[in-house]
């Protein structure tokens, strides 16, 4: 049964990078219950065009929580306060009539604010390219089981590879730590056969641009483990420790 | 040795530099509160425990320089973890919520650890760097202990030092790589038992002789 609620938003508005933000408080009447938070502000912003302003910027794709586009920080909380879910895939049944929501960009250093709400997060695409991927010989297919997988292993590696990059675990992290985005790119390579020729050289360039591109140190707060949409445990954040320590001092990578 | 560097000096390396030294630290501790607990069995018992602990002689130099390179790693390297950490991120959440992760110990490592460097500074000050010749070392101890301000202090610390164990020695295992699904859940138990043990077996001693003496 559809209802309807009337919210009052105050919405980060920051012009570009180099613009002071401040927050904007702008009312939401007549929302159905029904719709996801970004069709909210796709309600809104129609709204806003239509009176000749600037509509509130945000960043979404799928919209159905695979491809870590969306995000925004929902009265302090990375994607909302509902576990397991991205924004896109937050309702708006979970907030009552006459609530007043808070939206944030997600805010690190690492991170540019682009316009309002909509962040730059091509860090995370260079981590990507220093080495969060395998180098295959293209070539017949193999057979299924040439590689033998214990299954126990493979879970793991499906659980870290259910990352989409969203960049909450840094928005959470009150050091702004990128360490269990990175952590859940390693593992799910190092879990698995196909992992193991590079992994030291992965382990490595990764990490070292992680640490380039200016995100915090791990204080081991656990706050991103809570907040990442795909719940990614921070036990891979103990194995990509491991596999850094095992790259840096046991092999010849320098 | 370019490439030690280059680990050490990586965010994990650092990492691992803050958890090597800090287990250190905490063996350290409990040679110590074991030592401190022979206060209970009076005077005799203490003063002859330091007479044992001295008889070490060079051995005892040794430590305490060792203890002197971890302190100094220890405290530049959390420092810089700190600078960098607050750097990450140079505009701050107008509204930001905790999700669960965070403890008291965890929000308040820096802060706690630099109330910790003052105190040790206070401590040496008081039984270390003092003129033993005419006096043995729990007639320093009671008459440190005879003011209520020393008492306060002295508490105070070890409330602060349990704080700071309680996420040290979980987080420690943590960065060396060891969480295990077997062992994590009995590290965190023995971490805020040993969190305890501290801020107990420390903070009775001051309570203990104050009122004895
Ligand atoms: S828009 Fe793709 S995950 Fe939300």
């Amino acid at each position: 049964m559809s209802k309807h609620i009337n919210l009052t938003l105050k919405v980060w508005r920051q012009k570009n990078q180099k613009e002071k933000g401040h927050f904007e408080t702008i009312s939401a009447p007549d929302i159905s219950t029904e719709m996801s938070f970004l069709e909210m502000l796709d309600v809104v912003n129609e709204k806003l065009t239509l009176a000749g302003k600037e509509p509130i910027a945000f960043d979404h794709d799928c919209r159905e929580g695979i491809c870590g586009m969306c995000g925004a920080v929902v009265n302090g909380r990375p994607h909302g306060a509902l576990k397991g879910t991205t924004l896109c895939q937050l309702h708006m049944r979970h907030f009552n009539d006459g609530d007043t929501i808070a939206i944030e960009p997600f805010r690190a250093m690492a991170f540019k604010i682009i316009k309002d709400l909509t962040v730059d997060r091509s860090a995370f695409d260079k981590i990507i390219q220093a080495g969060g991927y395998i180098s295959v010989n293209a070539g017949g297919a193999q057979d299924a089981n040439a590689l033998p997988v214990p299954q126990d292993k493979a879970e793991l590696a499906m659980d870290a590879a259910q990352c989409i990059g969203c960049g909450a675990c840094v928005a959470a992290c009150p050091n702004a730590a990128a360490m269990l985005f990175v952590s859940a790119k390693v593992s799910q390579f190092a879990l698995l056969p196909q992992g193991r020729p590079e992994a030291a050289r992965r382990a490595i360039a990764m990490v070292r641009e992680m640490d380039r591109q200016g995100f915090g140190n791990c204080t081991n707060e656990a706050e991103c483990e809570a907040e990442c949409p795909k719940q990614i445990s921070i036990t891979n954040i103990a194995r990509l420790n491991r596999e850094f320590f095992k790259a840096s001092f046991g092999s010849a990578v320098k | 040795m370019n490439w030690l560097a280059n680990t050490l000096t990586s965010s994990i390396g650092k990492k691992l530099l803050m958890a090597l030294t800090g287990i250190c630290f905490c063996t350290f501790l409990s040679v110590h509160l074991a030592g401190n607990l022979t206060l209970l069995s009076g005077s005799t018992m203490f003063n002859s425990y330091a007479a044992h602990l001295h008889s070490l002689g060079v051995l005892l130099k040794v430590a305490e320089w060792g203890m002197l390179l971890l302190a100094a790693i220890h405290i530049l390297t959390g420092l810089t973890l700190f600078y960098q950490n607050w750097r990450a991120r140079p505009q701050s959440y107008e509204l930001k919520k905790r999700a669960g992760g965070r403890t008291l110990g965890s929000a308040t490592m820096p802060y706690t650890g630099i109330l910790l460097l003052a105190f040790v500074i206070m401590h040496l000050l008081n039984f270390h760097f003092v003129d033993k010749s005419q006096t043995t070392i729990y007639a320093i101890v009671a008459a440190a202990f005879a003011k209520p301000i020393y008492v306060v202090l002295y508490v105070a610390a070890m409330i602060v030092a349990a704080i700071h164990v309680s996420h040290g020695f979980w987080s420690a295992f943590q960065t060396i790589g060891a969480n295990h699904p077997k062992y994590m859940p009995l590290i965190k138990i023995i971490s805020l038992a040993f969190a305890l043990a501290v801020g107990f077996g420390f903070g009775i001693l001051p309570i203990y002789i104050s009122m004895g003496a």
